[in-house]
């Protein structure tokens, strides 16, 4: 069945267009906004604010010190030479347990890919050990490895292998079966095939379970200085706020808060986003 | 350009028939294996190719098609029957039979264009990087995409990963490339278009093709000899000779019979030519 259309057919000689430009800037607050470190600042900010005002409000300074005071306090700290030192002390340990554990994990999880035995290992492992908070194997840590650095290596360890060995591996079986079978095509196989390949195409997962595993060795490391921190003789960031509370210095209570939750946002800012830029973001993995 | 390539066959053009063949499938029966049942995809399917040849497997899904070529490539094992490539039996994948994948997560997204191309080369340690890199580029000019080089694959569009894929498979110089459906995901003006130039690349290259499709239009273009399969399982039901059709041909009277009798082939519908009202395509997509 065929109907004449009632409109007319034409065609149009297209002229380069010019009367509209094809690229316009931006107006400067609507640039500045884009930019995710001052919107945060701006957060921040707003909750020092808050905390002052609230600090006033309250005129105690034993029980809220005020963010003015914390701010001294925390310069005193910095300037004194102690707060660095003591955040050395307990990086040195973070770091320790936290590479120990990235290496464990990324065995696990290699095994795991290539073999049957080894899937079933850290399917039982993981289910056993995730749920168990680290800090509970603390008084069994001091037992085998008495007062020191070892223990708390141990704990850390165990904070950081399983969060990042149940991401690492959650991401491997992400990775498509034709990107697989490429690599296998050009001839990799067994730990050459999971570097080429898997690790590249598993790494938003991988970098959310170094992510995570980071903020459970930081909290896990804390908690076990407060406790047990001037067990080597000389104690991390943990012990200085413990030690402090004791003295009822709260100003430097909070000050050694205050630079666990700065270090926190520099290593969340700094090096993982800094990581996801060059890597995941620039490859169009994530967004 | 036009230089011949080393590892390449520099011509066919007087091919004796009673050389061996070089990719030789000889009554292959293929299964899968699922957690109930075992589910056969080919029964005791032969053919041969020879170099230089765009060979080409067709069939509705079902017919085994896919799963021919992955044995070809080494990711299924034969359960009867063998595969030879010049004479020596396949075991297992290899870079002397790279593969082109239908999906475009076939690229590697953390490696550029180039580099892309150039990682069968180094992994698989044929070419020290500074060759590879030239190689890659070279391979990259031929597909047209020299100037993005530098781009990570996200930035390309479906048919211009397709060409870095078709690049990444010829800069190997496999002895033969393998291919399923490669073109199935692109949009039909862009499948045509790479169906030209792949044309155009093996007029140049003379590569030897094995060539999955279940699209007629496609298997006359393409290819220069057709194996029919039948579904479930996969059985060979005829060889079709297509060399004589290009884009050229598409919508000839001639062209269209050839479809008519692959079609009836397929589809078992006695000698008389399938009524062209009565065409239900449901596997086999006819129409670009």
């Amino acid at each position: 069945m065929t109907t004449t259309p009632v409109r007319q057919e034409f065609e149009h000689v297209l002229q380069p267009l010019q009367s509209v430009p094809l690229e316009r800037r931006l107006p400067l607050t609507q640039r500045l906004w884009q930019h995710g470190w001052l919107r945060k600042a701006l957060i921040l900010a707003v909750l020092a604010v808050l905390w002052e005002a609230l600090a006033r409000y309250t005129d105690n300074d034993l029980l809220l010190p005020s963010f003015l005071q914390t701010a001294s306090a925390f310069l005193d700290g910095m300037l004194s030479g102690e707060l660095p030192a003591k955040v050395a002390v307990s990086m040195v340990v973070l770091l320790k347990g936290y590479v120990i554990g990235i290496v464990l994990a990324f065995a696990l999880t290699s095994l795991a890919v290539s073999t049957q035995l080894g899937r079933d290992l850290l399917g039982s492992l993981t289910s056993m050990f995730n749920p168990l908070p680290a800090i509970a194997l603390l008084p069994l840590a001091l037992l085998w490895f008495g007062l020191g650095d070892n223990s708390l290596i141990f704990v850390l360890v165990h904070s950081v292998l399983w969060a990042l060995a149940l991401n690492t591996y959650a991401g491997f079986l992400g990775v498509s079966e034709t990107l697989r079978m490429a690599g296998r095509n050009y001839g990799l196989r067994g730990l050459r095939l999971v570097l080429h390949i898997l690790v590249p195409a598993a790494l938003p997962s991988i970098l959310s379970g170094l992510k995570i595993g980071w903020a459970f060795a930081w909290r896990t490391l804390i908690a076990a200085e407060l406790v047990f921190g001037a067990s080597s003789g000389k104690g991390g960031l943990g012990w200085y706020i413990f030690q402090n509370r004791n003295e009822l210095y709260t100003d430097k209570v909070f000050a050694g808060l205050a630079v666990v939750i700065l270090i926190g946002l520099l290593v969340e800012g700094l090096v993982f986003n800094t990581l996801e830029r060059l890597t995941v973001r620039r490859w169009g993995m994530q967004r | 350009m036009n230089a011949p390539l080393p590892g390449h066959a520099a011509s066919t053009q007087s091919r004796n028939p009673q050389a061996a063949p070089l990719l030789a499938v000889d009554h292959l029966s293929l299964e899968y294996r699922s957690a109930q049942h075992v589910v056969r995809a080919t029964h005791q399917v032969s053919f041969e190719v020879d170099q230089a040849d765009r060979f080409v497997l067709l069939g509705p899904s079902g017919c085994g098609k896919s799963s021919l070529l992955k044995a070809v490539a080494g990711f299924l094992a034969p359960q009867e029957g063998q595969i030879l490539l010049q004479g020596v039996p396949v075991r297992g994948p290899g870079p002397d039979r790279i593969v082109v994948f239908q999906e475009f997560d076939q690229l590697p997204p953390w490696k550029t264009v180039k580099q892309n191309v150039m990682f069968p080369l180094l992994v698989s340690g044929q070419l020290p990087r500074k060759e590879a890199e030239q190689r890659a580029l070279h391979y990259l000019d031929k597909v047209g995409l020299a100037a993005f080089a530098d781009a990570y694959p996200h930035t390309l569009s479906g048919g211009m990963k397709a060409r870095v894929a078709i690049a990444r498979a010829l800069a190997t110089q496999p002895k033969i490339l393998l291919m399923d459906e490669p073109f199935a995901a692109l949009d039909a003006l862009t499948r045509r278009k790479m169906q030209e130039e792949l044309l155009l690349l093996w007029e140049e290259v003379r590569f030897t093709l094995l060539f999955v499709t279940h699209s007629i239009e496609e298997a006359l273009v393409v290819g220069n000899r057709i194996l029919l399969l039948s579904p479930h399982p996969g059985r060979v039901r005829a060889e079709v000779h297509s060399h004589q059709y290009d884009q050229g041909s598409l919508g000839g009277a001639e062209f269209q019979a050839s479809a008519r009798r692959i079609h009836r082939l397929l589809f078992d519908e006695g000698d008389s030519p399938a009524p062209v009202t009565e065409l239900g395509f449901n596997d086999i997509r006819i129409a670009y």
